[in-house]
């Protein structure tokens, strides 16, 4: 499966230990791209291996710039590479300020290009920091430390930005205080983000590009939402199985206090005024939130009720429930939604790959 | 018992803390980067090294002035060096008392260093080389400061413990006045020779140093350490 223009190249291959890492991907040079897995899939150590913090053969090539290329003999040293790391723990120097951890990178990068030009002001405000400048790192709480550490890799002027589980170490306030930030960093930065995670909620509202990786292995790679529906992944398995669509809000109905978003494939209800029209938005549907008739049903409350086609239908033999993908649209060619439901009703509606139906969805969520 | 004689008291004093400056920085030079590759090295003999340098804690001070004194006598490498300005030999010289304190308090300047350059393990200089600090800008922006600490510790310890050695000193220095006659070997004397007011006077001014060194080691490692956290 290919991504988008695959501009930054990455292959690395060798064993730590007991542990062999062997992974070959390619990412496009925009966006969000998590690399996500269980712990221990050699995730972190993939991402070390772009900063050059860990030597293992292969190559890193982003765009036209060379980093490492096993074959050729080139490994260029980490401070020579224009990338901003963010650890998991914040990791500030302890012995400066916030302005002077800010500045550090920013005082040796120079001039050098780069695909945002943000200054200092720009990315204290994106961040909201401004407040902090003349503390000590110390005095900082935990999502502080990282928005601080986030604008000092920043400010450095890199070429991508590599984020290791960022907000493990947060607790879930912190987490919910601070994945704002990061939403408009995506908003706002051309830059590329590596982002590592072994959370998928994280991941869904994030990320744009998915590695999906297990124990030293890439399952696949590519747009999100193509993976989340791919029946031969174990994202569609999974017990909080869900689908990301990007949509676009097409009209307001004021009189009930509801938004329409445009869909590929159709048009989904999302309660209150969610924004202009026009205005792009991430939404999630739970496979758990839908189901399906085989007429269109009007005596229901369930608002979202669109035509689509069955994909794929998948679940053991003798299991309660099946997976099942299925395309918005009556032609079936719209945006694909995942679905868990019983395989008694299943048989009942005799629903399989290629049936006309209607997809109900109990619940539609923004995610950003 | 005579008349007391300043200039003949302060002599030494000068002496000591001439040559417990001059130590001091010498083992800050020397001792940093050993301290840096004992903290940071992977290498599997680095220990042996570590042993060597914290030897004279545990050997008896003349043991280390006898092996020194041959090292600095006409016959050693000592006497060599000193071959090549015109002196027969580095022993009984303010240089040699230099080299033997040098050796002498390496360890209780390099533990500390090598301690504090432990202590914040390998993330602040992977942090410095993903902003661009070659490992050299990253030693002394990130590395140094961070260490402080141990830097102050170690320099203290160093120059205190410089003061107070007698045994080596004697070993490889005597007795020269203005040249290698320092404190405790003065102190030695005076009480040898009953001049009871100036041992007095040199002794009782060790114990207020010593004390006065012990609690400000002791109040700067509580002020970086809660500094730390």
């Amino acid at each position: 499966m290919t991504v988008r223009p695959a501009e930054i190249s990455t292959a690395f291959s060798g064993d730590l230990g007991s542990f062999s890492l062997d992974v070959t991907f390619d990412m496009p040079m925009r966006g969000i791209t998590a690399l996500f897995g269980p712990s221990g899939c050699g995730k972190t150590t993939i991402l070390r291996c772009m900063a050059g913090l860990q030597q293992l053969p292969g190559r890193f090539i982003i765009g036209d710039e060379v980093w490492q290329d096993s074959a050729k003999g080139v490994f260029i040293r980490t401070h020579a590479r224009p990338l901003g790391y963010v650890f998991q723990e914040a990791s500030l120097f302890q012995h400066l300020s916030v302005r002077q951890n800010l500045l550090y990178g920013a005082k040796r990068a120079g001039n050098a290009p780069t695909s945002d030009a943000l200054d200092f002001d720009a990315i204290v405000e994106l961040l909201g920091i401004g407040h902090l400048l003349e503390r000590s790192p110390v005095a900082l709480s935990g999502g502080e430390r990282q928005r601080v550490s986030v604008g000092r890799a920043l400010l450095s002027r890199p070429r991508i930005l590599l984020m290791d589980e960022p907000l493990s170490a947060l607790d879930r306030m912190t987490k919910e205080e601070i994945l704002p930030y990061f939403e408009r960093l995506h908003e706002s930065l051309a830059l590329p983000i590596v982002y590592v995670s072994h959370d998928i909620s994280e991941v869904a509202r994030l990320a744009d590009t998915l590695v999906l990786l297990d124990k030293g292995r890439v399952l696949a790679s590519g747009p999100l939402a193509v993976l989340q529906t791919d029946p031969s992944l174990p994202l569609v398995a999974a017990p909080d199985a869900a689908v990301m669509l990007e949509g676009r809000v097409a009209s307001i109905d004021e009189e009930y206090a509801l938004t329409h978003f445009a869909v590929p494939g159709g048009t989904l209800v999302v309660p209150g005024r969610q924004g202009e029209l026009g205005t792009e938005r991430r939404l999630r549907i739970a496979a758990s939130d839908v189901s399906f008739t085989l007429t269109a049903a009007s005596d229901t409350t369930i608002l979202n009720c669109l035509p689509a086609r069955i994909v794929s239908i998948d679940g053991a033999g003798n299991e309660a429930q099946v997976n099942i993908i299925a395309a918005l649209g009556t032609d079936g060619a719209g945006a694909r939604i995942a679905a868990r439901i019983t395989r008694k009703s299943q048989t009942t509606l005799g629903l399989a790959s290629g049936t006309p139906v209607f997809a109900q969805i109990k619940s539609v969520a923004l995610m950003r | 018992m005579g008349e007391l004689d300043l200039a003949q008291l302060w002599s030494p004093i000068r002496l000591t803390i001439e040559l417990a400056f001059i130590t001091t920085i010498l083992l800050l030079i020397f001792g940093t980067p050993i301290a840096w590759w004992l903290a940071r090295s992977k290498a599997r003999w680095k220990e042996a090294v570590a042993t060597v340098v914290a030897m004279p804690l545990v050997l008896p001070p003349t043991v280390l002035g006898f092996y020194l004194l041959l090292m600095l006598g006409p016959n050693g490498p000592g006497g060599w060096i000193a071959g090549l300005y015109g002196a027969r030999t580095l022993a009984f010289t303010f240089t040699g008392l230099v080299i033997g304190s040098v050796l002498y308090s390496m360890p209780f300047v390099v533990q500390p260093i090598r301690n504090a350059f432990e202590a914040f393990g390998d993330r602040p200089l992977e942090v410095a080389a993903t902003l661009r600090a070659s490992p050299w800008d990253a030693f002394w922006s990130v590395a140094v400061p961070l260490a402080r600490p141990g830097f102050l510790t170690g320099a203290i310890l160093g120059f205190a413990h410089t003061i107070g050695e007698f045994g080596v000193i004697l070993m490889i220095g005597g007795n020269i006045p203005g040249q290698t006659k320092v404190l405790s070997v003065a102190i030695y004397d005076y009480v040898e020779t009953q001049h009871w007011t100036e041992a007095h006077i040199l002794a009782g001014g060790m114990v207020v140093f010593s004390f006065a060194v012990i609690l400000a080691t002791m109040m700067l490692g509580r002020r970086y350490g809660q500094q730390g956290r």
